[in-house]
């Protein structure tokens, strides 16, 4: 046997404690969580993913949905979709989760990003994973170029981050676009898919780099849009979901061609992607 | 390192002594077949076996395991087997599967709960005597071979021949009473059945070498075979349940009858079963059939390789061929059509 033998007995399978500090019912279907670890310190970065466990129910993943910039513990948005969604949901204040994590390597380019313009491209409940990055380049806001949020959404009932979402229309220094797929009379904005919203800002992407993440229907229809106004593949961005079971390039499940989405991503390069037919 | 013969009747006697010292798994009759399982006595033993049903890397990566137990809602505490064990019978090709698991489950993230049981395990490898209906080892470069186990046995006919390949293998060769010091012309035997497997476990011929495998696929992705293979394809997911280089595998929380209690189990589950890419919501990403009968393929040949230096993770054990229903799951004839189709270039 080889020296890894020696190794000792780290489980990556165990998750940590965490204490829900906050919850708040966004919408129908999306519950913000605010977790800090029992055992204190939590490093991650804009683009990381952690894998949530509740005991004798199960695990599932779900992207950070805050900013390292913020202190005290950090946020996910959960939608209530499955079991583990469905007892999360369950959570009040104090309750307990397992957490483990932070995990990915594929990450938002925080660093690569600074000096260019940034044009988040986001689909429903796709805002969540890209506020982490939205939030973590509004709080080093000299640090970027341009700033762009463009902001798809099905209808009005599913907005969520409202207060947060009204805050960056006010800025001087962000430009936010929402558009909704289906109009009412309680919406007087704009109405249409996101690739609607691209035009406004084309200004601005032939510095910027592009983080987009949205439903799996939507990349594509993005990605075209880009193309009109030649973004080069290797400044996009594209948040994968897949299912990251187990979460640190095991079990298989999330595996994408040859890329493990847990591993691999779950933030990749468009420009990675192209021999990777079943990323889209 | 030491090498004996011992005859066969003082090999019942060695075999007995393991028992006596160590749980030992090995292969015995199940039906028609063979099937690794708890061994009592030497006399249920087959060393002569053709190929067991399930591979013996479920002995490293069980078919159900306990990761962890918890109480509900409360902190999770992680499970370990920390029995020793001896693995006896382990043919060449099985322990290059076992090779290339550990590789994957030490590297990267190390998988503590794989990498326990295995170091509790003491591997006797057996040469092969009968080969299988479909085992093309020979075709994949594994049909002998000792890396990886502690102890070898090879039947030459009138005797065994053992071979400690490592200090574990030696303690257990130490419990053999009768053993003599393996002559020249014992050597030569072992010799001359290893130079007949190399050749001779081939009911599947590959036209190439295995490594030019990841190179094919290369250029296969959009060939017409997966579709017309997996036509057939069941989706029943036998051909990655038997498959010994298959780990793929699922975690779930089991709460006991008291509602109180409650533990985390891994199961093998298999990229060719509906839902094994499916998330939250119902999307399903690799939901065409011919898309998961090219993934195990792809897997086998370009994906699984490019994490362990370039070795093929398939290794000619046949048993998806024998697995399954539909009689698609043969590897070679799929690699051979590519080849005639597309050619070495």
């Amino acid at each position: 046997m080889c020296e890894c033998c020696t190794e000792s007995k780290k489980d990556i399978y165990l998750p940590q404690m965490a204490t829900v500090t906050e919850t708040r019912l966004m919408n129908e279907t999306e519950m913000y969580l605010r977790l800090t670890m029992d055992d204190g310190e939590f490093v991650y970065k804009p683009g990381h993913f952690v894998e949530i466990s509740i005991a004798g129910i199960g695990e599932a993943p779900f992207t950070i949905a805050s900013s390292p910039t913020m202190t005290n513990g950090f946020e996910i948005v959960v939608r209530r979709i499955g079991n583990v969604s469905n007892a999360i949901h369950n959570l009040k204040v104090g309750g307990k989760v397992g957490v483990r994590g932070p995990l990915g390597e594929g990450i938002y380019p925080a660093e690569e990003a600074k000096g260019k313009n940034v044009v988040f491209v986001c689909g429903g409940i796709g805002l969540v994973p890209q506020r982490s990055f939205i939030n973590y380049v509004l709080d080093n806001r000299s640090d970027y170029g341009d700033v762009a949020i463009l902001m798809g959404i099905k209808n009005y009932d599913q907005r969520f981050f409202q207060e947060e979402l009204e805050g960056w229309v006010k800025r001087d220094d962000v430009t936010f676009l929402e558009t909704l797929d289906e109009g009412d009379g309680r919406w007087d904005g704009s109405v249409g898919v996101v690739t609607t919203l691209v035009e406004n800002v084309k200004g601005l992407l032939n510095n910027a780099v592009v983080p987009v993440c949205g439903p799996p229907i939507m990349y594509k229809f993005v990605l075209m849009a880009l193309a009109e106004y030649d973004v080069p593949h290797d400044r996009i961005y594209l948040n994968l979901e897949r299912k990251m079971k187990c979460g640190v390039g095991k079990c298989g499940h999330c595996q994408i061609n040859d890329l493990y989405c847990c591993m691999d991503g779950p933030v990749f390069k468009y420009s990675d992607l192209a021999k990777v037919p079943e990323a889209i | 390192m030491t090498v004996k013969k011992l005859s066969k009747n003082d090999f019942d006697g060695f075999v007995d002594a393991i028992i006596q010292s160590k749980k030992v798994y090995g292969p015995q009759v199940k039906g028609e077949k063979y099937d690794f399982g708890t061994l009592s006595t030497s006399q249920d033993l087959c060393l002569d076996y053709d190929v067991s049903l399930l591979p013996p890397t479920k002995y490293f990566l069980p078919v159900r395991e306990t990761l962890m137990t918890y109480e509900v809602g409360g902190a999770y505490k992680s499970e370990y087997d920390e029995e020793s064990f001896v693995l006896l019978g382990v043919h060449p090709y099985d322990l290059v599967a076992i090779n290339q698991m550990d590789i994957l489950f030490s590297q990267d993230n190390y998988d503590s709960h794989y990498m326990t049981r295995r170091k509790n395990g003491t591997i006797v490898a057996c040469d092969v005597v009968t080969p299988s209906a479909n085992v093309f080892a020979s075709s994949m470069g594994t049909a002998v071979g000792k890396d990886g186990c502690d102890l070898l046995v090879t039947d030459i006919g009138d005797g065994y021949v053992l071979e400690a390949v490592t200090d574990k293998g030696a303690i257990l060769l130490a419990k053999a009473n009768q053993t003599t010091e393996a002559n020249d012309s014992d050597i030569q035997k072992r010799q001359a059945v290893w130079g007949a497997n190399e050749k001779g476990l081939n009911k599947h011929e590959l036209k190439c070498d295995p490594h030019y495998l990841p190179k094919l696929l290369d250029k296969a992705y959009d060939h017409p075979v997966w579709d017309e293979m997996a036509e057939t394809c069941f989706a029943c997911g036998s051909c990655n349940l038997v498959c010994p280089t298959c780990y793929c595998f699922d975690v779930k929380d089991d709460v006991n009858w008291d509602m109180v209690t409650g533990k985390r189990e891994r199961c093998l589950d298999g990229c060719l079963l509906d839902g094994f890419s499916k998330v939250a919501g119902n999307h399903e990403f690799r939901n065409v059939q011919a898309h998961r009968f090219r993934h195990r393929l792809f897997r086998k040949a370009k994906y699984v390789p490019a994490k362990i230096g370039g070795q093929i993770a398939c290794v000619g054990c046949g048993r998806c061929v024998d697995a399954c229903l539909p009689n698609i799951a043969n590897p070679v004839t799929i690699y051979n059509k590519l080849l005639d189709d597309i050619g070495i270039s």
